[in-house]
Order: C-alpha cells, then sequence, then structure tokens
C-alpha cells in the first residue's frame, strides 16, 4: 500500500508536468493544426535559462528563497515566449498557406537546429549541467511516505496554471479568438480577428508553459543538457494525443495518465526496463480504439 | 518508361557485377564508401515511396532498417557455421529476404492503426516505433542487448549493394508508374478526391508503407552484413533523420533527385570529417531553407 501511495505521488508529479508541455503542444495544434517539434527545445532553454538566471538572481534575492524562485520562473517563461514567437515568425509563418506536411518537416528541422547549435562548445556544450537548486527542499514524512516539497509546489503550479490557461482561452477576448481560428481561420479572419496576433499569442503562451516545464523537469532531472528535452517532449506529445489534441482538459488528463502508468511500469521490475517504449505503446493503442483521444470529439472532415 | 526502367535495372546489374570482379584491384576505403552509397540509396528511395510518392511523413525508416538488419544478422550467425562456403550467397540472400519480410510485417502493425488518421501521426508514431525498437533491442540479449550484435560475417559485397538498390529503383518506379501505382500519386495530392475516385487511401499508404519497409530492412540486412557490427543506438531518431535529409533534399516524390542526394550526402561527411559537429546544424538550416524556399527539393527540374 506505501509503494503504491508513493508511487502514486511520484507519478502525479511527473505527470503533472507531462501535462504543462502537452497544454503547449495542444495549443499550437488548435491553431495551426500542426505538431510544433520545437517545443520540446523550448523547454530545454527554460530550464538552460534558469540554470544562468539563477546565480544573478542569487545576488538580489536570498539564495533559495521563494521569492527568487518565482523570480526566476517568471523571467524564464518570458525568455521562453519570446522564443516561441520568434519560432513562429522566422520559421512557421512564411508557410503558413502551404500543405501541412510543409510546416511539420519544418518544426523537425527548427528543432535539431536548436539542438545541436546548443551543443556546440560556443553555445552551451553537450556535456551535462548539474541544475541549480532553486528552493529550500523539505520531504514531508507520512508514516512509510516520503513527499518531497518540490513535488508539492509542481503540482500546485501546475493547478493553478491549468486554470489560469482555462481562464485565458474560456473567458477572455483573446481566448474567444483563439477558439474562434481553430474553428475556421478565414471565417475568424473576416470577424475582424488579426489572426498573426493571436497565432503569436498562442505560440508566446505555450512556449512561456514550456519553460515553466523545463524548469520543473529539471529539478527532478540528474542535470540539464540540450538535448534533455527530447525524451520529454515526445512523452508529452503522447499525453496531449491520448487526452484528445486540441483539447485543453484532455491534455491534463493525458498527461497525468501517461505520468502515472510511466512511474508504475518503472516501478515493477520486469517492465522497468521498457518504461521509454509505454508511452508509444499507449499511443497506438489510443490510436485504434479511440482515434480522436480520451476527450476529444470526433468529426467528419468536410469537402 | 518500363522498357526504359528494365534496361536500367540490367545495366546497372552489370556494372555492379564488373566493379564487383575487380573489387580486389581498388582501394578498400573506397570501396567501403561505396557500399555505403548503395545501401543509403536503398533507404532512401524506399522511404522517398512513402514520403514522397504517397505523401506520408515517416519518422522510422531507421526502426525498419534495425529490424531487418537484426532478423538478417542473426540468421547468418546462426547457420553461417552449418552451410558450406560455396552456398553462403543462398544463405545470405536468405537471410536479406527474412530481414526484408520482418521488417515489412513491423510496417504492417505500425501501418494498420496509424495510417487511417492525418499524417502528422505517422510522424510520431513511426518516430515512437523506432524508439520502441532501440528499447527492445537494448533488453534483448539474443542479441546482445545494449553492447551490440557482434562478429557478423562480410556478406556485403559492392554486387550485392549496388544490384539491390538497382532492384529497389527499378521496383519503386515501376510500381508508382503501373496503374495501380497512380492510386498512391492520388492519395498523395488529394486523400478526399481520391477516395470518392473509388480508392481507398488507407489501403495505398499501407501499401507504401509496408513496401518502403521491406527495402529499408533489406538495406538494414545489407548494412549488417558491411558493417559487421550491429548496436542499437546505431539505429536512432537521427539515423531517420538523415534519410528524411535525403529524400526532402533530392525533391520528394522525384526518384532521381533522391538518388543524387543519396549518394552526395553519404560523401559529403567523408570530406568534411573536420565539420562534424556541424553536420546536423547543416542539415536542419537546409531543410527549414528548403522548405521555406525550395520544397520541391534541389535536385528537380522541369514539371514532376
Amino acid at each position: 500500500m506505501d509503494w503504491f501511495l508513493q508511487q502514486l505521488i511520484n507519478g502525479l508529479a511527473l505527470g503533472a508536468i507531462y501535462a504543462l508541455i502537452a497544454l503547449g503542444y495542444t495549443m499550437v495544434y488548435g491553431v495551426l493544426r500542426f505538431i510544433n517539434f520545437a517545443h520540446c527545445d523550448v523547454l530545454m532553454l527554460g530550464a538552460f535559462a534558469a540554470y544562468f538566471l539563477a546565480p544573478a538572481v542569487a545576488h538580489v534575492f536570498a539564495p533559495e528563497s521563494y521569492l527568487g524562485a518565482i523570480v526566476i520562473v517568471v523571467l524564464a517563461a518570458a525568455i521562453c515566449a519570446v522564443i516561441g514567437i520568434l519560432i513562429e515568425r522566422l520559421a512557421y509563418r512564411p508557410l503558413r498557406n502551404r500543405p501541412k506536411l510543409t510546416s511539420l518537416i519544418t518544426a523537425i528541422g527548427v528543432s535539431l537546429f536548436i539542438e545541436y547549435a546548443c551543443q556546440l562548445e560556443a553555445v552551451f556544450g553537450a556535456q551535462t549541467r548539474p541544475f541549480p537548486k532553486l528552493l529550500p527542499q523539505h520531504d514531508f514524512q507520512f508514516g512509510g511516505l516520503s513527499v518531497s516539497s518540490n513535488d508539492v509546489i509542481v503540482l500546485v503550479v501546475t493547478a493553478l496554471l491549468l486554470a489560469a490557461m482555462r481562464f485565458i482561452v474560456m473567458q477572455t477576448k483573446t481566448g474567444t479568438a483563439m477558439r474562434a481560428l481553430s474553428f475556421n481561420e478565414e471565417a475568424a479572419a473576416l470577424m475582424g480577428i488579426n489572426v498573426n496576433r493571436i497565432i503569436s499569442f498562442t505560440f508566446g503562451l505555450g512556449s512561456a508553459l514550456a519553460g515553466v516545464a523545463g524548469i520543473f523537469y529539471a529539478m527532478r532531472a540528474p542535470g540539464i543538457e540540450p538535448l534533455m528535452g527530447v525524451q520529454p517532449g515526445l512523452h508529452a506529445f503522447v499525453a496531449a494525443v491520448v487526452g484528445g489534441i486540441g483539447n485543453l482538459p484532455g491534455a491534463a488528463l493525458g498527461g497525468l495518465v501517461i505520468g502515472l502508468l510511466e512511474t508504475f511500469a518503472g516501478g515493477i521490475p520486469g517492465l522497468s526496463n521498457y518504461r521509454d517504449g509505454i508511452a508509444f505503446a499507449i499511443l497506438i493503442l489510443i490510436l485504434l480504439f479511440k482515434p480522436a483521444g480520451l476527450l476529444g470529439k470526433s468529426t467528419v472532415e468536410k469537402v | 518508361m518500363h522498357t526504359g526502367a528494365k534496361r536500367f535495372l540490367l545495366a546497372a546489374i552489370f556494372v555492379a557485377a564488373v566493379v564487383s570482379f575487380f573489387s580486389a584491384q581498388f582501394n578498400r576505403y573506397y570501396l567501403g564508401i561505396a557500399i555505403d552509397v548503395g545501401i543509403n540509396v536503398i533507404l532512401a528511395v524506399s522511404l522517398n515511396l512513402i514520403n514522397g510518392h504517397t505523401g506520408q511523413f515517416s519518422l522510422g525508416h531507421a526502426g525498419f532498417m534495425a529490424v531487418g538488419g537484426y532478423t538478417a544478422a542473426s540468421i547468418t550467425l546462426a547457420l553461417s557455421q552449418k552451410f558450406p562456403a560455396a552456398a553462403t550467397p543462398v544463405l545470405f540472400v536468405g537471410a536479406l529476404l527474412a530481414g526484408g519480410l520482418t521488417a515489412a510485417l513491423a510496417g504492417l502493425a505500425v501501418g494498420v492503426p496509424t495510417l487511417r488518421l492525418r499524417g502528422d501521426y505517422l510522424a510520431i508514431v513511426t518516430l515512437g516505433f523506432g524508439e520502441i525498437i532501440r528499447v527492445i533491442f537494448e533488453n534483448m540479449d539474443c542479441v546482445g542487448a545494449a553492447s551490440g550484435l557482434k562478429g557478423i560475417p562480410n556478406y556485403t559485397n559492392f554486387f550485392w549493394a549496388w544490384s539491390l538498390a538497382a532492384v529497389t529503383v527499378f521496383v519503386v518506379t515501376c510500381l508508382v508508374n503501373s496503374t495501380y501505382g497512380r492510386g498512391f500519386i492520388a492519395v498523395h495530392d488529394d486523400e478526399v478526391a481520391a477516395s470518392a475516385m473509388g480508392i481507398n487511401p488507407t489501403k495505398y499508404k499501407v501499401t507504401a508503407f509496408v513496401v518502403g519497409a521491406f527495402f529499408a530492412g533489406i538495406a538494414g540486412g545489407l548494412y549488417a552484413h558491411h558493417k559487421q557490427f550491429l548496436s542499437p543506438t546505431g539505429f536512432d531518431f537521427m539515423k531517420s533523420i538523415d534519410i528524411v535529409v535525403m529524400v526532402i533534399l533530392g525533391g520528394m516524390g522525384r526518384t532521381t533527385g533522391v538518388i543524387i542526394a543519396a549518394i552526395l550526402l553519404t560523401l559529403l561527411p567523408e570530406f568534411l570529417r573536420g565539420f562534424a559537429e556541424y553536420r546536423m546544424i547543416i542539415y536542419a538550416l537546409l531543410i527549414i531553407v528548403l522548405m521555406i524556399a525550395r520544397p520541391q527539393g534541389l535536385f528537380s527540374f522541369g514539371k514532376k
């Protein structure tokens, strides 16, 4: 029973990170209908932004203070938002009216470019660097359970961000424009919606979430390196599809499902070696039996 | 067209046989690169059937290559002692075919669930498939697990690499230009219109996928018996990207361009040894710039 609860907590924390990343995939897919492969590299850049910001922020605020951590996270998220907007403007916007396959291939190109450019010695280098401690860490003990304060913070912040996203998309004027755009781009433009601005906003928002997720992921990982985003990025994408791509609550649900299943599989001796393959096995099963995802609605393509 | 293709096939096999006959005269290093070229032509042309002609986007070609390579290598490793030396070509061809068929089966298993959906799902599922294949081989002790499969006999020579490359080009060209093959192009151009004309897009996509996977498996077998060593990490995502870049550079759906690109991209790294760390950056920039400025590829001229 202790084992089960322990895995449940670990799984929820991992799932929350996946959910944050999956939100970015799903939002971009909603407005542009293609997979932004470079999303996972924005996540890596977020972690590196925090790595370089931490010493500077430690001068102003006390090291490992909550206020300092908040400043680092907000700044890193802002940097990621700018990077996301730049990627969209430079690489994806010229391809807006071309076949979607072209955008997809370009996205892969952008992703590879960021990964390999960052591996150059002149940029970050390929070696793994230890991620600084941003927060004071406590372990709460409940009987045989140990819950790290970081996991609690990850869960709380993710829940808050999810609620904020839902508010932005459902309640604000910009959110209404985003939904209109994902429904029908041309009609939205005819209604006076500035399509370019909304798409930039969506990229910025998704990339900021990726930046936050990158910091959370780095806090749990042994260190950070330029390829660190690839694995969580892939798994989060699977989470977005499992939940129903284009659907915000679906991304959160998918993230939790994938995080939990992976953590539980990792705890079972015979299965732990296959941990990285599990997300994809689930993906294939979902596509076979419920291609629109758990919460997605299947749509009929009209000609 | 068909007589032209047949002449090409016979001429290529003849040249391969003649060059192979005198292979002892050539520098072994250059011969090795020439074999690499043949293998990469097979990979690029077979991926072009999926990504180019049929307009689907697979990122798992290295996975099928791994399946074929491991299958073929396991067969020759198990049987090479029991076969008389004179019969090794029979064993080799049998092993290659078995590798190709296993890869085709894997292609069927991956293709059926995903090809009913839009193209971008295929990209991510094939990418995931490549990961699963790597994880499985890393945990299979009978093929050396993570440390790799060693001591594979050196059966691949210039003749096999080039004549099988010619066969691949021949089969793909004839398939695409046949009455049946028009279906691939119809699916590529407009899926909805194609199905309105009575073409079942899923069937065509799966066919292209299975044929492509078969040849990737053959290439994997050739690769295994050329390098004499297989490791799961050699078939990762980057290997798939290498092949994808060949197809994009050559022009999706243009066989000649893709062959030129495969040859160039095999030779280029040999000349640019000092720039190894910049190779992937150049590839990535090439992809982005080509997609924005020249999506039809670098080596495609005139109307398709």
